[in-house]
């Protein structure tokens, strides 16, 4: 019959009207400054600094300043200093570290492509979206004081791929020290055997890359020596491995 | 209630003027629509309520629409700026002679009127006192315009509803 | 014609407008007398309009599962210590939005008709307001007694599209143009429908005055049915003939074509800003309650109560109520239904109003020429009337929509 669609949907509306007053499932606005959802995990955009502890974050930052990142951001976005002198890192090696890091939000396109060509996982991507500045200029460059964030922090907003970030790190760290405990061992013996030393494992510097270890996908650049690292163009971006994270073929 | 009168005449008057002589046919057609309410403004002034309202409702709600409608539906190139045709002398006759005509017309029309001078009442009509006299006296002419009229919106929704082609999103 | 309960809340205006009148000396009381009774509807139809914007918005945001406008708080006065925290619900949007509407610039565009863009909407705004003359709020509430009463409201409420048309033409902007040509299309098909829906009631109650309409509709069946004209047949298809006509004539989604975002940007309004867009935006919700009013105090039986034993609240409260009821349905329908498009529109007007206002002026001809019909007979009476107006809409309703059986839609699940 004519109009009986009308009526229908007149009807539709109608539960829709009521509905909105005690169905929590038809109203799915959230209020927001006051309400907030829970972020996904996997949410990430503008890159912040790790540094390892949270009481002196400028004396413990990750970062080498080695400048991959700043090369290879598109937009250009990312400023890098490398400082005069050296200071000793987490595991105690003396580095270079960053005088000054800037990364200006207004350009930054939060492709993390810094974030893949980090061989320090000295950067990752934030969770912050309220960054709404008065002043573009000043407020939105924002400098490594704003920029480090404690490792606990990097916890707290993506638990599953920094656990894997540590574990990693632990297990080189390990290794190196073993090494190096190899090494003064097989020093202290040749020096003990007065005998001639196999060349080439004496120095654990840092140019010791990570080991080759069968959660790191293929995909990580594997030698941050030749710095101006050309990008692969075929390189498959589909994997969320790509960043070094889990390859977890569930997401 | 006579400078009433006066301002109602010259509003009429004034505006049917300057929509003759206006070159915009839309203001042309906007005067002559506040010249229709000014006729409606002196049937209130003189009384008639029931002829004034049907008279806006007719004039300024209906029949100015199909007027603005054929103005704008016909007016095509540009006829603002086209230049005024010359007058020649054959054209200042006619519109002298066809002005004649109407002015005779309306003077004998005037004249053979006889206007009683003596101070009238005005009649205190009702509706419900125009509907019967409408009713018995006039039944006839009535009933003929009802016909027509009725017959004039019957053939309008015929031609609306005979609709050769159809399809599927025409749907009402 | 039940015995007027003269109670206290039912007088209270009038002896607060006679007690203000007797104030002043003499001559001037004749002026003070009107004036009262104009700023009064100015104000409460003011305040009307701006708590409909308010609850429309709130209501659409609620048929649509959203929350609405619920922000807005008072202002926070320097003055008080504290800052009032709660938001009441946004009740006071309205203002701000007056506010905004006030201190925002006015563009006029440059190749624009100035005199009949500034024009258009004076004339829309004071046409929608004389509208309300002739409108019973109450049973002492009559601004202005005309005998052609019905016949007044439609000549003045003709006049606003007129206006609109202003607006379209004068802005010199092809949207605008083409929103005066639709709004001018939709006059000419949904005057005579709405005009021929309201034939019927002057039919059986023999007046164009709205007082004696509502008065006609006062008494009650059984002792406590309500006798609305809503309830008969030929009432019940007049008011769905009225409800959709006013739609279209108020320009009211799904009949919003002269102003469709979609397509024409904002239609006649497109070169309007600041005030000159509020007193339009003002004028269309002014012409919504008076067409709403006509339709309450046509077949809603106007300011009476529905039974005998709720007399005792105020008839203007009774009236408000019912007005309220109606422009919560005409939102009720826009949040509902699409907009039509314009050959849509014109043929429901032409090829399915017509016929059934046409055939209704009929049955209310039948209705009182059978009003001496009793007993069985008039089970007889209201038996031929319900055939006379189911009969045709089925069957128009099925050769109209013959041949269009459910659409199949090829991409949409």
């Amino acid at each position: 019959m004519l109009g009986s669609g009308i009526i229908n949907g007149l009807i539709v509306t109608a539960k829709n009207f009521v509905g909105s007053y005690h169905d929590p499932k038809r109203m799915v606005t959230v209020e927001y400054p006051e309400q907030r959802t829970v972020l996904p995990e996997n949410y990430r955009n503008f890159p912040f600094l790790i540094s390892e502890n949270a009481t002196d974050p400028m004396g413990t930052l990750r970062c080498v300043a080695c400048q991959i990142c700043e090369k290879e951001c598109p937009p250009q976005c990312i400023i890098i200093e490398k400082s005069k002198d050296k200071k000793p890192d987490a595991s105690g090696k003396p580095q270079l570290y960053p005088a000054v890091f800037g990364i200006d939000t207004s350009v930054c396109m939060s492709c993390q492509i810094c974030v893949e060509v980090c061989p320090f996982d000295a950067i990752k991507m934030d969770q912050v979206f309220e960054i709404a500045a008065t002043d573009r200029f000043h407020d939105l460059f924002l400098t490594r004081e704003k920029l480090a964030k404690p490792n606990s922090y990097y916890h707290q907003i993506h638990p599953t791929e920094a656990a894997e970030v540590d574990g990693r790190l632990n297990t080189e760290r390990k290794a190196a020290e073993e090494k190096a405990k190899a090494a003064a061992a097989a020093k202290a013996a040749a020096a003990a055997a007065k005998s001639v030393p196999v060349a080439g494992v004496a120095d654990p510097g840092p140019a010791s890359p990570r080991p080759a270890t069968p959660i790191q996908p293929a995909s990580a650049p594997a030698a941050p020596a030749t710095s101006p690292v050309p990008k692969p163009q075929d390189e498959p971006r589909s994997s969320p491995a790509g960043e070094g994270g889990p390859a977890n073929p569930a997401s | 209630m006579t400078l009433a009168l006066i301002f109602i005449a010259v509003l009429m008057l004034g505006s049917a003027a300057l929509a003759m002589l206006l070159r915009n046919l839309i203001y042309s057609a906007l005067l002559l629509i506040v010249s229709w309410a000014g006729v409606a403004a002196f049937y209130l002034w003189a009384g008639a309520e029931f002829v004034a309202f049907a008279q806006v409702l007719v004039y300024v709600g209906a029949i100015s629409m199909v007027v603005l409608f054929a103005v704008l539906l016909t007016r095509q190139n540009h006829s603002a700026e086209l230049p005024v045709e010359p007058a020649t002398k054959a054209r200042a006759a006619t519109a002298i002679l066809s002005a004649a005509c109407l002015g005779a017309i309306l003077a004998a029309a005037i004249l053979s009127t006889s206007f009683h001078h003596t101070a009238a009442e005005a009649p205190a009509t009702s509706v419900r006192q125009i509907g019967l006299e409408l009713m018995h006296r006039q039944g006839a002419a009535l009933l003929i315009v009802g016909v027509i009229l009725t017959v004039a919106l019957l053939g309008a929704t015929i031609l609306a509803a005979t609709d050769p082609k159809r399809k599927p999103e025409d749907a009402p | 014609m039940t015995t007027a309960p003269d109670s206290f809340l039912e007088r209270a205006p009038l002896e607060l407008r006679d007690w203000a009148v007797q104030l002043l000396p003499g001559p001037l009381q004749w002026l003070a007398h009107h004036l009262i009774t104009v700023v009064a509807i100015l104000a409460v139809f003011g305040l009307f309009f701006a708590f409909t914007t308010i609850a429309e918005r709130k209501l659409l945001a609620r048929l649509q599962n959203r929350l609405g406008p619920n922000r807005t708080g008072l202002p926070k006065f320097s003055i008080l210590p504290w800052h009032l925290k709660h938001t009441l619900f946004g009740l006071s949007q309205p203002f701000a939005d007056a506010v905004k509407a006030l201190t925002k610039e006015d563009i006029v565009p440059a190749a624009a008709d100035h005199f009949l863009h500034f024009l258009a909407p004076v004339i829309v705004v004071a046409f929608s307001l004389m509208t309300f003359a002739v409108l019973p709020f109450g049973r002492e509430y009559l601004p202005v007694d005309l005998d052609a009463a019905l016949l007044y409201f439609f000549a003045a409420g003709a006049a606003t599209e007129l206006a609109i048309f202003m607006a379209g033409w004068s802005s010199r902007n092809k949207y605008s143009l083409l929103a005066a040509m639709r709004a001018l299309a939709q006059l000419i098909s949904y005057e005579l429908p709405l005009i021929l829906s309201v034939v019927p009631v002057v039919l059986v109650t023999g007046t164009l005055s709205t007082k004696a309409i509502v008065l006609s509709q006062g008494y009650w069946i059984f002792g406590f049915l309500p006798h609305w004209f809503v309830f008969t047949p030929w009432g019940f298809a007049g008011f769905i003939i009225f409800l959709i006509a006013a739609l279209a004539e108020s320009n009211r989604s799904p009949f919003d074509l002269p102003e469709a975002e979609s397509e024409l940007v904002a239609g006649h309004l497109t070169e309007y800003s600041g005030f000159k867009y509020a007193l339009f935006f003002m004028a269309e919700y002014f012409g919504l309650t008076a067409l709403s009013g006509l339709g309450v105090t046509l077949f809603l039986g106007g300011w009476q109560a529905p039974f005998p034993f709720l007399e005792f609240i105020p008839s203007y409260l009774w009236f408000m109520m019912k007005l309220i009821g109606m422009i919560m349905f005409f939102i009720w329908v826009r949040g509902t239904l699409l907009r039509l498009r314009i050959d849509q529109l014109t043929r429901l007007a032409w090829q399915f109003l017509v016929p059934l206002a046409l055939l209704n002026v009929g049955n209310a001809a039948f209705w009182v020429l059978t009003t001496h019909w009793a007993g069985p007979l008039q089970l007889v009476r209201w038996g031929v009337s319900l055939v006379i107006v189911i009969l045709p809409f089925f069957f128009l309703g099925r050769s109209l929509s013959a041949g269009y059986a459910p659409r199949t839609y090829r991409y949409a699940p």
